[in-house]
């Protein structure tokens, strides 16, 4: 493997190429290839199971890959001696104990990276948690202990973040918090990654988006194209008159079908302007137009609906 | 999505240059995680206190023991020996091993329990030495209470035994052997409780695996077999026994006696063995 940082590598890129992981004869990750590039925020999205946290894992070290190869600045992490200069990562909140105070945890892991003991304060004022120190981590709420999840990732300065569920069990204060953090740091120059199987978190947060499903990447692309490729745009239309309303739209050239619930109808291949007035022209009382874009939640969904893995009510 | 990288954005995320990795500093860090959890420093002074108490008692058994022998009896076995087992009683010892073991077992285990291994693994990639920082920081701690307990049993015992004038002096043959080994089996013990810790990473598992290998075994396996012996002597609670105990073997004896230095090979190996297969599995593994 070459140590040396690649020529062509700016910044703090974190690269996957070609990664699988296989358990057994259940593949997690499939020849998953990508790249996050500092100075923006890339959003990791997948359903649940997708291979989202054995990606990461596999990012920092954590757990050997079968085949491909991960770098975060155009080495292997597990080549650093001392990681936490190099890359900042909450996993999993709960991963802390809870019979330490959250002071006693932080000062423990600067220690061991060469870091002066006043990064500790430091990062606890810069996550809220200063008033909490001394107290047992046991004791925290989960909001808390992801506060302190993001503490321990910011302890060593580092040019690279990855973050997985981070606003899991936060207050919507705490989420507001969190999404300002992530800005913040991506206009400083870092990367910042984030896992979420919610495309709702990502859509204020994220520039770019890499998007998995069953291991296998879907997408991966800035946030605006992946919005814009959405399928199933429309205009539903609501009138007691549905049989006359299709044929006159159909007469003008548009596709219409009925929707799931009666008496409306979804249009395709005509603007809403033209269908209001289309039906002005025949007398049809029209008692609903709506435009439809298709929200991010949506595209998320029609992308990986082939890719979930344990889907409710359908079976497979 | 692999396009050609433009120039990174204003770089404003300090690229400090990195000091030298010491492995000083991952001492000094589990030094604090050992010292911040309230459960140690309240398990030592318990198990310190019983295992000194264990010698304070042996020595008053022996001491009443006296009082019921007439006194012709009594003044025929004049003068006192040493008596090593008062001094250093296997249950209160062999209970310390339990103890030691475990608490090393507990150091690793609940980072692998709480998850809270990965956080540092990241922190540290360098997993082999993050293992070794903790083998010598228990190992240094458990040098120290083993200090304290060899010497308090030692001092106690012979305290006791005074009263009826049958202590020894610190300086007596064979008792500086004693406090020695004695000082040292805690820490022996919270190596192999370290690296059985790392091996299975469960607590219900690593502690009864403890048990079965420190405390049993011994007992499993019969020391007058000339076959099962050998086996018998390389346990640690043997080869303690053996470095305690001031007389050799008796020539008319059937029973095979373990050599000194034997036992002393027995007592380096057990932690070495440990430790070292802790370093090597936890470099291979998956975390």
């Amino acid at each position: 493997m070459n140590r040396a940082p690649r020529p062509g590598t700016v910044g703090h890129v974190i690269e996957v190429n070609e990664l699988t992981k296989r358990y057994g004869d259940k593949t997690a990750v499939d020849r998953l290839s990508f790249t996050v590039r500092p100075g923006r925020v890339t959003g990791f999205l997948g359903p649940n199971g997708a291979g989202k946290t054995t990606t990461l894992r596999m990012i920092l070290g954590l757990e050997a890959p079968t085949t491909g190869t991960t770098a975060v600045g155009g080495v292997p992490f597990r080549s650093h001696a001392r990681g936490l200069r190099h890359v900042g990562a909450l996993l999993d909140a709960h991963q802390v104990h809870g019979g330490r105070t959250a002071r006693a945890h932080l000062a423990a892991l600067a220690r061991s990276n060469g870091l002066p003991v006043r990064r500790v304060a430091e990062v606890l004022d810069e996550v809220g948690l200063t008033d909490a120190a001394g107290r047992r981590i046991g004791g925290f709420s989960l909001g808390m202990k992801q506060r302190l999840g993001v503490a321990t990732a910011l302890l060593g300065d580092p040019p690279v973040l990855m973050f997985d569920e981070p606003v899991n069990g936060m207050d919507p204060e705490g989420v507001l918090w969190m999404r300002h953090l992530f800005r913040r740091l991506a206009a400083e120059g870092r990367t910042v990654f984030l896992s979420s199987h919610l495309m709702s978190e990502m859509e204020n947060t994220a520039d770019d988006l890499v998007v998995i499903g069953r291991g296998r990447l879907i997408a991966a692309e800035p946030l605006r194209e992946f919005a814009a490729r959405s399928a199933g745009l429309g205009v539903v239309v609501a009138t007691p008159q549905a049989a006359e309303l299709t044929g006159v739209l159909t007469a003008a050239g548009a596709s219409v079908e009925p929707s799931a619930d009666a008496g409306r109808l979804t249009v395709t291949g005509l603007p809403a302007d033209r269908i209001g007035a289309l039906a002005l022209d025949h007398r049809i009382a029209l008692t609903e137009l709506t435009t439809r874009t298709a929200s991010l939640e949506e595209a998320f969904m029609e992308l990986t609906a082939d890719s979930v893995e344990y889907l409710a009510g359908r079976p497979r | 999505m692999t396009t050609t990288l433009t120039t990174s954005p204003a770089q404003t995320s300090p690229t400090r240059p990195e000091p030298p990795a010491r492995f000083g500093d991952l001492l000094a860090a589990e030094w604090i995680r050992m010292r911040t959890l309230r459960s140690t420093p309240w398990t030592i002074g318990c198990v310190v206190l019983f295992v000194v108490g264990s010698a304070a008692a042996a020595a008053l058994v022996y001491v009443r023991s006296l009082s019921d022998v007439p006194n012709g009896y009594l003044a025929a076995r004049e003068p006192y020996e040493y008596l090593p087992f008062t001094a250093f009683p296997p249950p209160g010892f062999m209970t310390l091993m339990l103890v030691a073991a475990t608490l090393g077992a507990v150091t690793v285990v609940s980072e692998y329990g709480s998850g809270l291994v990965r956080t540092l693994t990241v922190a540290v990639p360098a997993r082999g030495s993050v293992v070794l920082a903790k083998a010598v920081v228990t190992a240094a701690l458990w040098t120290a209470v083993g200090t304290v307990i060899s010497l308090g049993c030692f001092l106690a015992s012979q305290a006791v035994l005074d009263t009826k004038g049958a202590g020894v002096g610190i300086t007596h043959p064979g008792v500086l052997r004693g406090l020695v080994v004695s000082a040292l089996l805690p820490a022996v013990c919270a190596l192999v409780g370290l690296g059985l810790g790392v091996l299975i990473r469960h607590t219900a598992g690593t502690v009864l695996a403890g048990a079965l290998l420190l405390t049993l075994l011994p007992l499993l396996i019969s020391p007058s077999a000339s076959w099962s012996a050998p086996l018998h002597h390389a346990t640690l609670f043997s080869a303690w026994k053996r470095l305690v105990q001031t007389w050799g073997p008796s020539p008319d004896t059937l029973v095979p006696m373990a050599s000194v230095p034997g036992s002393w090979l027995a007592y380096a190996l057990w932690p070495l063995a440990a430790v070292a297969l802790a370093v090597v599995v936890v470099r291979r593994r998956d975390v």
